[in-house]
Protein backbone atom coordinates (compact mmCIF):
# COMPACT_ATOMS: atom_id res chain seq x y z
CA UNK A 1 0.00 0.00 0.00
CA UNK A 2 1.53 3.72 -0.70
CA UNK A 3 1.64 6.20 1.71
CA UNK A 4 2.60 9.59 1.13
CA UNK A 5 3.87 9.58 4.56
CA UNK A 6 6.07 7.22 3.80
CA UNK A 7 7.43 7.36 0.45
CA UNK A 8 7.15 11.21 0.07
CA UNK A 9 5.24 10.46 -3.01
CA UNK A 10 1.99 11.64 -3.74
CA UNK A 11 -1.02 8.40 -4.48
CA UNK A 12 -2.48 7.65 -7.96
CA UNK A 13 -5.80 9.84 -6.75
CA UNK A 14 -4.17 12.74 -5.52
CA UNK A 15 -1.44 13.13 -8.39
CA UNK A 16 -4.25 12.82 -11.09
CA UNK A 17 -6.46 15.04 -8.88
CA UNK A 18 -3.36 17.87 -8.87
CA UNK A 19 -3.68 18.06 -5.11
CA UNK A 20 -1.37 17.60 -1.92
CA UNK A 21 -1.60 13.86 -0.60
CA UNK A 22 -2.27 14.48 2.69
CA UNK A 23 -1.03 11.81 5.68
CA UNK A 24 -4.30 10.09 5.84
CA UNK A 25 -5.93 10.13 2.26
CA UNK A 26 -8.63 8.16 2.14
CA UNK A 27 -7.01 6.80 -1.66
CA UNK A 28 -3.74 6.57 -1.01
CA UNK A 29 -3.82 2.77 0.31
CA UNK A 30 -5.53 1.35 -2.45
CA UNK A 31 -4.23 3.96 -5.40
CA UNK A 32 -0.65 3.12 -5.70
CA UNK A 33 1.44 5.75 -7.71
CA UNK A 34 2.95 3.27 -10.03
CA UNK A 35 -0.96 2.47 -10.91
CA UNK A 36 -2.62 5.48 -12.50
CA UNK A 37 -4.54 3.75 -14.87
CA UNK A 38 -6.78 2.77 -11.89
CA UNK A 39 -7.59 5.98 -10.75
CA UNK A 40 -8.17 7.20 -13.87
CA UNK A 41 -10.81 4.58 -14.89
CA UNK A 42 -12.11 4.85 -11.33
CA UNK A 43 -12.57 8.58 -11.49
CA UNK A 44 -13.55 9.20 -15.05
CA UNK A 45 -16.99 6.53 -14.44
CA UNK A 46 -18.03 7.10 -10.38
CA UNK A 47 -16.24 10.40 -9.94
CA UNK A 48 -13.94 10.83 -6.81
CA UNK A 49 -16.74 12.52 -4.58
CA UNK A 50 -18.52 9.40 -5.05
CA UNK A 51 -16.11 6.82 -4.30
CA UNK A 52 -14.90 9.11 -1.37
CA UNK A 53 -18.33 8.85 -0.11
CA UNK A 54 -18.82 4.72 -0.95
CA UNK A 55 -15.47 4.64 1.03
CA UNK A 56 -16.63 6.69 4.11
CA UNK A 57 -19.46 4.07 4.53
CA UNK A 58 -17.23 1.31 4.67
CA UNK A 59 -15.18 -0.62 7.41
CA UNK A 60 -11.83 0.10 6.60
CA UNK A 61 -11.43 -3.52 6.20
CA UNK A 62 -13.64 -3.69 3.20
CA UNK A 63 -12.32 -0.88 1.29
CA UNK A 64 -9.78 -2.79 -0.36
CA UNK A 65 -12.19 -5.25 -2.07
CA UNK A 66 -14.57 -2.53 -2.66
CA UNK A 67 -11.89 -0.45 -4.69
CA UNK A 68 -11.09 -3.47 -6.59
CA UNK A 69 -14.24 -4.20 -7.93
CA UNK A 70 -14.60 -0.57 -8.49
CA UNK A 71 -11.45 -0.20 -10.33
CA UNK A 72 -12.56 -3.89 -12.53
CA UNK A 73 -15.88 -2.05 -13.49
CA UNK A 74 -14.54 1.02 -14.08
CA UNK A 75 -12.06 -1.18 -16.75
CA UNK A 76 -15.18 -2.86 -18.29
CA UNK A 77 -17.26 -0.01 -18.64
CA UNK A 78 -14.05 1.74 -20.18
CA UNK A 79 -13.16 -1.46 -22.26
CA UNK A 80 -17.50 -1.29 -23.14
CA UNK A 81 -19.08 1.58 -22.66
CA UNK A 82 -22.67 0.46 -23.84
CA UNK A 83 -22.58 -2.61 -21.53
CA UNK A 84 -19.71 -2.76 -19.43
CA UNK A 85 -19.84 -5.28 -16.81
CA UNK A 86 -23.57 -6.63 -17.99
CA UNK A 87 -21.95 -7.91 -20.95
CA UNK A 88 -19.72 -10.24 -19.35
CA UNK A 89 -22.37 -11.58 -16.86
CA UNK A 90 -24.29 -12.34 -19.87
CA UNK A 91 -21.85 -14.08 -21.11
CA UNK A 92 -21.48 -16.27 -18.43
CA UNK A 93 -24.76 -17.44 -17.49
CA UNK A 94 -25.10 -18.61 -20.85
CA UNK A 95 -21.83 -20.80 -19.96
CA UNK A 96 -23.23 -21.71 -17.12
CA UNK A 97 -26.44 -22.87 -18.66
CA UNK A 98 -24.49 -24.44 -21.50
CA UNK A 99 -22.39 -26.44 -18.72
CA UNK A 100 -25.86 -27.64 -16.73
CA UNK A 101 -27.36 -29.56 -19.87
CA UNK A 102 -24.00 -30.91 -20.30
CA UNK A 103 -23.91 -32.05 -16.82
CA UNK A 104 -27.67 -33.36 -17.36
CA UNK A 105 -26.56 -35.21 -20.35
CA UNK A 106 -23.54 -36.96 -19.33
CA UNK A 107 -25.56 -37.65 -15.83
CA UNK A 108 -28.19 -39.19 -18.47
CA UNK A 109 -25.40 -41.34 -20.33
CA UNK A 110 -24.03 -42.91 -16.88
CA UNK A 111 -27.12 -43.67 -15.85
CA UNK A 112 -27.54 -45.64 -19.15
CA UNK A 113 -24.16 -47.17 -18.72
CA UNK A 114 -25.08 -48.08 -15.26
CA UNK A 115 -28.19 -49.52 -16.14
CA UNK A 116 -26.91 -52.07 -19.27
CA UNK A 117 -24.38 -53.82 -17.89
CA UNK A 118 -22.48 -56.68 -19.89
CA UNK A 119 -25.17 -58.03 -22.14
CA UNK A 120 -26.33 -61.39 -20.59
CA UNK A 121 -28.37 -62.49 -23.14
CA UNK A 122 -26.58 -66.00 -22.81
CA UNK A 123 -26.41 -68.98 -20.63
CA UNK A 124 -23.17 -68.54 -18.38
CA UNK A 125 -21.34 -71.84 -18.72
CA UNK A 126 -21.13 -74.15 -15.32
CA UNK A 127 -18.14 -73.58 -13.92
CA UNK A 128 -18.32 -69.40 -14.40
CA UNK A 129 -19.28 -67.58 -11.23
CA UNK A 130 -22.35 -65.14 -11.82
CA UNK A 131 -21.15 -61.93 -12.25
CA UNK A 132 -22.97 -58.70 -12.38
CA UNK A 133 -22.03 -55.08 -12.71
CA UNK A 134 -23.32 -52.90 -10.03
CA UNK A 135 -24.51 -49.91 -10.97
CA UNK A 136 -22.12 -47.03 -9.98
CA UNK A 137 -23.88 -44.49 -7.98
CA UNK A 138 -23.75 -40.96 -9.87
CA UNK A 139 -22.29 -39.57 -6.80
CA UNK A 140 -22.41 -36.08 -8.57
CA UNK A 141 -24.13 -32.63 -6.98
CA UNK A 142 -26.31 -31.19 -9.49
CA UNK A 143 -23.86 -27.32 -8.88
CA UNK A 144 -26.20 -24.77 -7.84
CA UNK A 145 -28.94 -24.57 -10.11
CA UNK A 146 -29.96 -20.95 -10.12
CA UNK A 147 -27.13 -18.29 -10.52
CA UNK A 148 -27.19 -14.86 -8.81
CA UNK A 149 -30.11 -13.76 -9.51
CA UNK A 150 -29.92 -9.99 -10.43
CA UNK A 151 -32.58 -7.29 -8.63
CA UNK A 152 -35.44 -7.11 -10.49
CA UNK A 153 -34.61 -4.77 -13.67
CA UNK A 154 -38.37 -4.09 -15.46
CA UNK A 155 -37.64 -7.36 -17.33
CA UNK A 156 -35.40 -5.94 -19.97
CA UNK A 157 -33.17 -8.91 -21.87
CA UNK A 158 -29.56 -8.89 -21.22
CA UNK A 159 -28.00 -8.65 -24.63
CA UNK A 160 -25.86 -10.97 -25.93
CA UNK A 161 -21.86 -9.39 -26.05
CA UNK A 162 -18.71 -11.31 -25.87
CA UNK A 163 -16.19 -10.77 -23.08
CA UNK A 164 -13.81 -7.49 -24.07
CA UNK A 165 -11.41 -8.67 -21.97
CA UNK A 166 -10.09 -12.04 -20.89
CA UNK A 167 -9.14 -11.03 -17.21
CA UNK A 168 -9.63 -15.06 -16.24
CA UNK A 169 -10.95 -17.25 -18.90
CA UNK A 170 -12.51 -20.33 -17.76
CA UNK A 171 -11.62 -23.42 -20.21
CA UNK A 172 -14.75 -23.96 -22.29
CA UNK A 173 -16.62 -27.43 -21.54
CA UNK A 174 -15.73 -30.68 -19.64
CA UNK A 175 -13.53 -31.55 -22.42
CA UNK A 176 -13.89 -34.55 -24.19
CA UNK A 177 -14.12 -37.56 -21.67
CA UNK A 178 -13.01 -40.56 -21.39
CA UNK A 179 -15.41 -42.59 -23.60
CA UNK B 1 -44.10 19.41 -21.83
CA UNK B 2 -44.71 20.29 -18.49
CA UNK B 3 -43.63 17.31 -16.92
CA UNK B 4 -40.38 16.96 -16.02
CA UNK B 5 -38.40 13.56 -16.44
CA UNK B 6 -37.30 11.49 -13.14
CA UNK B 7 -34.05 13.23 -13.29
CA UNK B 8 -34.53 16.72 -13.75
CA UNK B 9 -36.79 15.97 -10.89
CA UNK B 10 -34.25 14.82 -9.04
CA UNK B 11 -32.18 17.45 -9.63
CA UNK B 12 -34.55 20.26 -8.92
CA UNK B 13 -34.33 21.79 -12.14
CA UNK B 14 -36.06 22.69 -15.46
CA UNK B 15 -36.59 19.64 -18.05
CA UNK B 16 -35.33 21.16 -21.39
CA UNK B 17 -36.46 20.02 -24.94
CA UNK B 18 -33.48 18.31 -25.48
CA UNK B 19 -32.65 17.24 -21.93
CA UNK B 20 -30.33 14.14 -22.51
CA UNK B 21 -31.93 12.28 -19.37
CA UNK B 22 -35.52 12.46 -20.32
CA UNK B 23 -35.67 9.32 -23.04
CA UNK B 24 -34.26 7.42 -19.89
CA UNK B 25 -36.07 8.25 -17.14
CA UNK B 26 -39.18 8.18 -17.08
CA UNK B 27 -41.47 10.82 -14.24
CA UNK B 28 -42.92 7.57 -13.40
CA UNK B 29 -39.50 5.63 -12.10
CA UNK B 30 -37.92 8.18 -9.73
CA UNK B 31 -36.00 5.21 -7.96
CA UNK B 32 -34.17 4.82 -11.61
CA UNK B 33 -32.77 7.78 -11.44
CA UNK B 34 -31.91 8.04 -7.82
CA UNK B 35 -30.25 4.88 -7.73
CA UNK B 36 -27.66 5.49 -10.85
CA UNK B 37 -27.07 9.16 -9.36
CA UNK B 38 -26.47 7.55 -5.84
CA UNK B 39 -23.37 5.38 -7.48
CA UNK B 40 -22.44 7.60 -10.66
CA UNK B 41 -23.52 10.80 -10.04
CA UNK B 42 -25.55 12.99 -12.91
CA UNK B 43 -22.42 14.79 -14.65
CA UNK B 44 -20.69 11.64 -15.56
CA UNK B 45 -23.81 9.76 -16.87
CA UNK B 46 -24.81 12.61 -18.77
CA UNK B 47 -21.05 12.25 -19.73
CA UNK B 48 -20.95 8.82 -20.89
CA UNK B 49 -24.59 9.32 -22.63
CA UNK B 50 -23.33 11.94 -24.62
CA UNK B 51 -20.59 9.56 -26.27
CA UNK B 52 -22.52 7.03 -27.00
CA UNK B 53 -24.96 7.29 -30.13
CA UNK B 54 -28.57 7.45 -29.69
CA UNK B 55 -29.18 4.45 -30.62
CA UNK B 56 -27.05 2.71 -27.57
CA UNK B 57 -28.00 5.07 -24.97
CA UNK B 58 -31.33 3.13 -23.86
CA UNK B 59 -29.04 -0.38 -23.30
CA UNK B 60 -26.43 2.00 -21.65
CA UNK B 61 -28.71 3.32 -19.18
CA UNK B 62 -30.28 0.33 -18.31
CA UNK B 63 -26.96 -1.67 -17.88
CA UNK B 64 -25.83 1.24 -15.49
CA UNK B 65 -28.80 0.79 -13.87
CA UNK B 66 -28.48 -3.01 -12.96
CA UNK B 67 -24.91 -2.30 -12.16
CA UNK B 68 -26.06 0.60 -9.76
CA UNK B 69 -28.57 -1.81 -8.25
CA UNK B 70 -25.55 -4.71 -7.76
CA UNK B 71 -23.92 -1.84 -5.91
CA UNK B 72 -26.27 -0.65 -3.60
CA UNK B 73 -27.76 -4.01 -3.11
CA UNK B 74 -23.41 -5.29 -2.03
CA UNK B 75 -21.64 -2.20 -1.71
CA UNK B 76 -18.41 -3.81 -1.30
CA UNK B 77 -18.21 -6.43 -4.38
CA UNK B 78 -21.19 -5.14 -7.03
CA UNK B 79 -21.51 -6.60 -9.95
CA UNK B 80 -17.88 -7.70 -9.71
CA UNK B 81 -19.06 -10.18 -7.25
CA UNK B 82 -22.09 -11.92 -9.12
CA UNK B 83 -19.17 -12.63 -11.83
CA UNK B 84 -16.90 -13.86 -9.34
CA UNK B 85 -20.23 -16.39 -8.34
CA UNK B 86 -20.52 -17.45 -11.97
CA UNK B 87 -17.04 -18.08 -12.69
CA UNK B 88 -16.73 -20.47 -9.61
CA UNK B 89 -20.22 -21.78 -10.73
CA UNK B 90 -18.81 -22.69 -14.06
CA UNK B 91 -15.75 -24.14 -12.40
CA UNK B 92 -17.90 -26.48 -10.32
CA UNK B 93 -19.65 -27.78 -13.70
CA UNK B 94 -16.87 -28.35 -15.24
CA UNK B 95 -15.63 -30.30 -12.26
CA UNK B 96 -18.34 -32.23 -12.17
CA UNK B 97 -18.70 -33.15 -16.09
CA UNK B 98 -15.09 -34.17 -15.63
CA UNK B 99 -15.92 -36.66 -12.36
CA UNK B 100 -19.10 -38.29 -14.00
CA UNK B 101 -17.09 -38.68 -17.65
CA UNK B 102 -14.65 -40.57 -15.40
CA UNK B 103 -17.22 -42.37 -13.73
CA UNK B 104 -18.84 -43.10 -17.45
CA UNK B 105 -15.59 -43.96 -19.13
CA UNK B 106 -14.91 -46.51 -16.07
CA UNK B 107 -17.91 -48.09 -16.44
CA UNK B 108 -17.16 -48.15 -20.34
CA UNK B 109 -13.57 -50.51 -19.46
CA UNK B 110 -15.11 -52.59 -16.76
CA UNK B 111 -17.58 -53.34 -18.88
CA UNK B 112 -15.11 -54.23 -21.76
CA UNK B 113 -12.85 -56.31 -19.74
CA UNK B 114 -15.77 -58.60 -18.50
CA UNK B 115 -16.68 -59.52 -21.92
CA UNK B 116 -12.95 -60.17 -22.65
CA UNK B 117 -12.88 -62.49 -19.69
CA UNK B 118 -16.33 -64.29 -20.84
CA UNK B 119 -15.54 -64.69 -24.19
CA UNK B 120 -12.10 -65.65 -23.26
CA UNK B 121 -13.73 -68.31 -20.62
CA UNK B 122 -16.17 -69.66 -23.73
CA UNK B 123 -12.95 -70.25 -25.55
CA UNK B 124 -11.57 -72.81 -23.03
CA UNK B 125 -14.75 -74.00 -22.30
CA UNK B 126 -15.15 -74.59 -25.98
CA UNK B 127 -11.33 -75.77 -26.65
CA UNK B 128 -11.53 -78.69 -23.26
CA UNK B 129 -14.92 -80.20 -25.24
CA UNK B 130 -13.11 -80.28 -28.58
CA UNK B 131 -10.53 -82.38 -27.07
CA UNK B 132 -12.81 -84.77 -25.53
CA UNK B 133 -14.65 -85.35 -28.43
CA UNK B 134 -11.87 -85.97 -30.68
CA UNK B 135 -10.10 -88.32 -27.71
CA UNK B 136 -13.77 -90.24 -27.87
CA UNK B 137 -13.46 -90.41 -31.92
CA UNK B 138 -16.42 -88.33 -32.48
CA UNK B 139 -16.61 -86.11 -35.41
CA UNK B 140 -19.48 -83.71 -34.16
CA UNK B 141 -18.86 -80.12 -35.07
CA UNK B 142 -19.23 -77.41 -32.79
CA UNK B 143 -20.19 -75.42 -34.95
CA UNK B 144 -23.59 -77.18 -35.36
CA UNK B 145 -26.92 -76.92 -33.43
CA UNK B 146 -27.93 -73.02 -32.29
CA UNK B 147 -28.70 -74.39 -28.70
CA UNK B 148 -24.83 -75.03 -27.82
CA UNK B 149 -22.85 -72.88 -25.63
CA UNK B 150 -20.46 -71.92 -28.35
CA UNK B 151 -23.42 -69.89 -29.53
CA UNK B 152 -21.83 -67.30 -26.48
CA UNK B 153 -20.07 -65.38 -28.75
CA UNK B 154 -21.48 -62.02 -29.79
Amino acid sequence: MASSSSYNSPCAACKFLRRKCMPGCIFAPYFPPEEPQKFANVHKIFGASNVTKMLNELLPHQREDAVNSLAYEAEARVRDPVYGCVGAISFLQRQVQRLQKELDTANADLMRYACNEIPTALPVPPDMAATSVQPMAASHQRPVGSFYQPPATGGFSLPYNSLPWNDNPSAGGGGEGGI
Amino acid sequence: MNSRCAACKYLRRRCPSDCIFSPYFPPNDPQRFACIHRIYGASNVARMLQQLPENQRASAVDCLYYEAQCRVQDPVYGCAGIISLLYQQIHNAETEIAKTQAQIALLIDSNTQEQQVYLHQNIEVESDLNILLQEQGDEFSLLGPPNQASSGFI
